[in-house]
């Protein structure tokens, strides 16, 4: 069972907000609406609702990664 | 500015002859090789050195030559002269004294690297260093000193146009904003090219390695953090201006050789995006490590004197407020986070705070650290963190309702 | 097929892609972005206006297709995808198709949105504003039931939506950036104070 983190380009991000809808025990929003992503490895029954952050964002500024393969 | 102060010592950048025929004749001619086994030789000369970046992020050289070198295709050197930080001065400094010294440095990497060109940044409005170089140049031209093309480029005078991938992008693009990149050791990129950006000191230094070896560049400073660096001296000081010190020169010693006028309140150690320090840790030696240890950070190679006469809340506040305006504008945390906090000191700096302003900066500050794109709201962070300590008289007195006569009273960002 | 049948089916489907591009466009338009709290979920809201374009690309499809096979009238399957064409009603016909081919780039380049650069998908996808116009632009052009009330109706109800949407936007936005601060000039500035 392998975990997995969840990276924002804070270039890309333009502050939509729906990943922290999707995934609030990972990401909170900042007093601008910019996202705060909790640094730890996420576990697997998140692993569903963080694609769907992923393949909403509009400016495609949140990527998954693999636990073994995050620095 | 004052002249520079020459050090004494064998190794040293400063204090030879700026012309052509004088630095070849003091230094010795500039050691050519192309030969992997010549690389290889230089390589681990660099390595064995200990040599770090002088720009700020005091990364490897030979990590980032030995990273270059892993992805095959054209290269070019880039030297980085863009000097962001407003009281450093001693890149100016050094290719004013030393232009050949950092142009063979980039020589040196062009042929370790197998890179087609040279492309020396210089900011818009530095003209006299600019021409500095253009002479140096010339000089190189006539006697047919190399076969590799230099450049010499004048990007834009913004705080983030010196950092290296903003630098590369407006090479490219001409747009000054720096990229994500989590992944350092992907070298940056030209078009097709890839780009080896450095310091103009740090390239000085390499200068020096190649033609006297690690040993000489070792032979100063700490053994963890050797050679020597060139710092700027400014602030309460009778004689500011730019000192080549050994690596590792406690800050009091680095700033008593620019004559202090008063005594000292605090010294803002590393530049703008640097920390301040406070008097009872100028024993503290100006490197990486120790400097960390106290919560501050080496930076670009700076020392500013603030008097006992001074205020460094309100001096904060103004540097905060500078910062600000010059994030590159890509990143929330930035681009709404500086302002913020700068708005924040400015009440602090005019007494007018309410009860829940320390909460707030300090949640700020939090939000702000590590949530950009590049490293400026970072050093913003931290700079403001450790003038809240070490001004926290200063800090309560404000909060109490104190105003300096000299704040500044500009609009506050809406 | 029965012309009769074919022709309800394509002034059907017509309307209806009408009223579901409509709903695309009012979806995203009306979105609010750098907002710190709010009750209304966004992710949905941003899924719901990709699953109606999708939506209305179908029906936009029946409603070429019935279009095509109906032989009443001669519309070729070429002009269909070459504005100005078609030997029936060459102009109106002709926006429909500019219309379409808009709404086809916006949903190609939706489609292909990983392999290309994030802001030539923008600007493409900027054409959806063009589309919209000229859709209902052609539904009136082509006048079979524009006279209508309840078309009439239903076109001023799309107009009103997106301009609503539209005026929203504009006033909606919760936090303007700030405008690049003053540069206090920093040279010396430090060392000559006080």
């Amino acid at each position: 069972m392998s975990a997995f983190r969840i990276t924002i380009d804070p270039v890309a991000c333009d502050a939509y907000g729906y990943c922290a809808e999707l995934l609030p025990e990972a990401i909170t929003l900042d007093e601008w609406g910019y996202p705060c992503v909790n640094g730890n490895p996420l576990p697997d029954e998140l692993l569903a609702a963080a694609k769907r952050a992923a393949r909403d964002c509009p400016r495609r500024a949140v990527t998954l990664q693999a636990k073994e393969s995050a620095r | 500015m004052a002249d520079t102060l020459a050090t004494t010592g064998s190794y040293q950048l400063l204090g030879h002859p700026a012309d052509l025929s004088g630095h070849v004749r003091t230094l010795g001619p500039l050691p050519t090789g192309s030969s992997p086994a010549w690389v290889d030789s230089f390589w681990s000369a660099l390595g064995a050195s200990g040599l770090g970046g002088r720009g700020g992020a005091a990364f490897p050289t030979s990590l980032k030559l030995g990273a270059l070198n892993r992805h095959p295709g054209p290269a070019v050197i880039v030297v980085n002269a863009m000097e962001g930080e407003p009281v450093s001065h001693k890149d100016k400094v050094l290719l004013n004294r030393a232009p050949h010294l950092v142009l063979d440095g980039a020589l040196l990497l062009a042929q370790a690297s197998g890179a087609q060109r040279i492309v020396v940044c210089v900011p818009i409005g530095r003209d006299q260093v600019a021409e500095s170089v253009q002479h140096a140049l010339s000089e190189r031209d006539r006697v047919a000193y190399s076969t590799i093309p230099v450049t010499l480029v004048r990007p834009p005078d913004r705080f983030v146009a010196g950092e290296e991938s903003a630098l590369a992008a407006w090479i490219n693009s001409g747009r000054s904003l720096p990229t994500h990149r989590p992944d350092k050791s992907i070298p940056l990129r030209l078009g097709k090219e890839r780009a080896l950006v450095h310091n103009a000191e740090t390239l000085a230094h390499v200068a020096m390695i190649g033609r006297f070896g690690a040993a000489a560049f070792r032979s100063r400073g700490l053994p963890e953090e050797p050679g020597t660096m060139l710092i700027t001296i400014s602030g309460a000081v009778a004689h500011p201006g730019v000192v080549e010190v050994a690596c590792g020169t406690p800050l009091r010693d680095v700033v008593a050789r620019a004559n202090p006028t008063s005594e000292l309140r605090a010294l803002l150690v590393g530049g703008y995006a640097g920390a301040w320090v406070a008097p009872h840790h100028f024993v503290t030696p100006y490197a990486s490590i120790p400097l960390r240890t106290i919560g501050a950070s080496a930076g670009v190679g700076v020392v500013v004197a603030l008097g006992t006469d001074q205020c460094g809340v309100c001096t904060t506040a103004r540097i905060a407020r500078y910062m600000a305006s010059q994030s590159a504008g890509q990143c929330g945390p930035c681009v709404f986070g500086l302002p913020a906090i700068a708005d924040d000191l400015h009440q602090l700096s005019a007494g007018r705070t309410d009860v829940q302003w320390r909460d707030r900066i300090e949640r700020r500050l939090t939000q702000v650290d590590g949530r950009g794109g590049c490293r400026h709201p970072d050093g913003v962070v931290r700079m403001v963190r450790s003038a809240l300590e070490v001004f926290a008289a200063e800090v309560v007195a404000h909060q109490a309702g104190m105003s300096c006569n000299d704040h500044v009273d500009t609009a506050v960002a809406r | 097929m029965n012309s009769t049948w074919l022709w309800y089916a394509t002034r059907a489907t017509g309307i209806v892609a009408l009223i579901l591009l409509t709903a695309t466009m009012v979806l995203g338009i009306a979105t609010v972005k750098r907002s710190r709290a709010r009750n209304w979920p966004g992710f949905a809201q941003q899924e719901m206006h990709r699953r109606i374009s999708m939506l209305s690309v179908v029906f936009l499809g029946l409603h070429v297709l019935t279009s095509v096979l109906d032989t009443f009238v001669s519309i070729g399957w070429a002009s269909v995808l070459i504005p100005f064409t078609s030997s029936y009603d060459r102009v109106w016909v002709g926006v429909g198709t500019v219309a379409l081919d808009l709404m086809v780039a916006v949903f190609v380049s939706s489609l292909l949105r990983a392999r290309m650069k994030p802001g030539t998908w923008r600007a493409v996808h900027w054409l959806a504003y063009l589309s919209w116009p000229v859709a209902l632009a052609h539904t009136f052009g082509m006048g079979t039931d524009a006279g209508e009330p309840w078309v009439i109706g239903l076109g001023v109800a799309c107009i009103l939506s997106v301009a609503v949407a539209v005026l929203w936007r504009l006033q909606a936005t919760s936090r303007p950036v700030p405008a690049s601060l003053p540069v206090v000039a920093p040279r010396e500035r430090v060392a000559q104070h006080g």
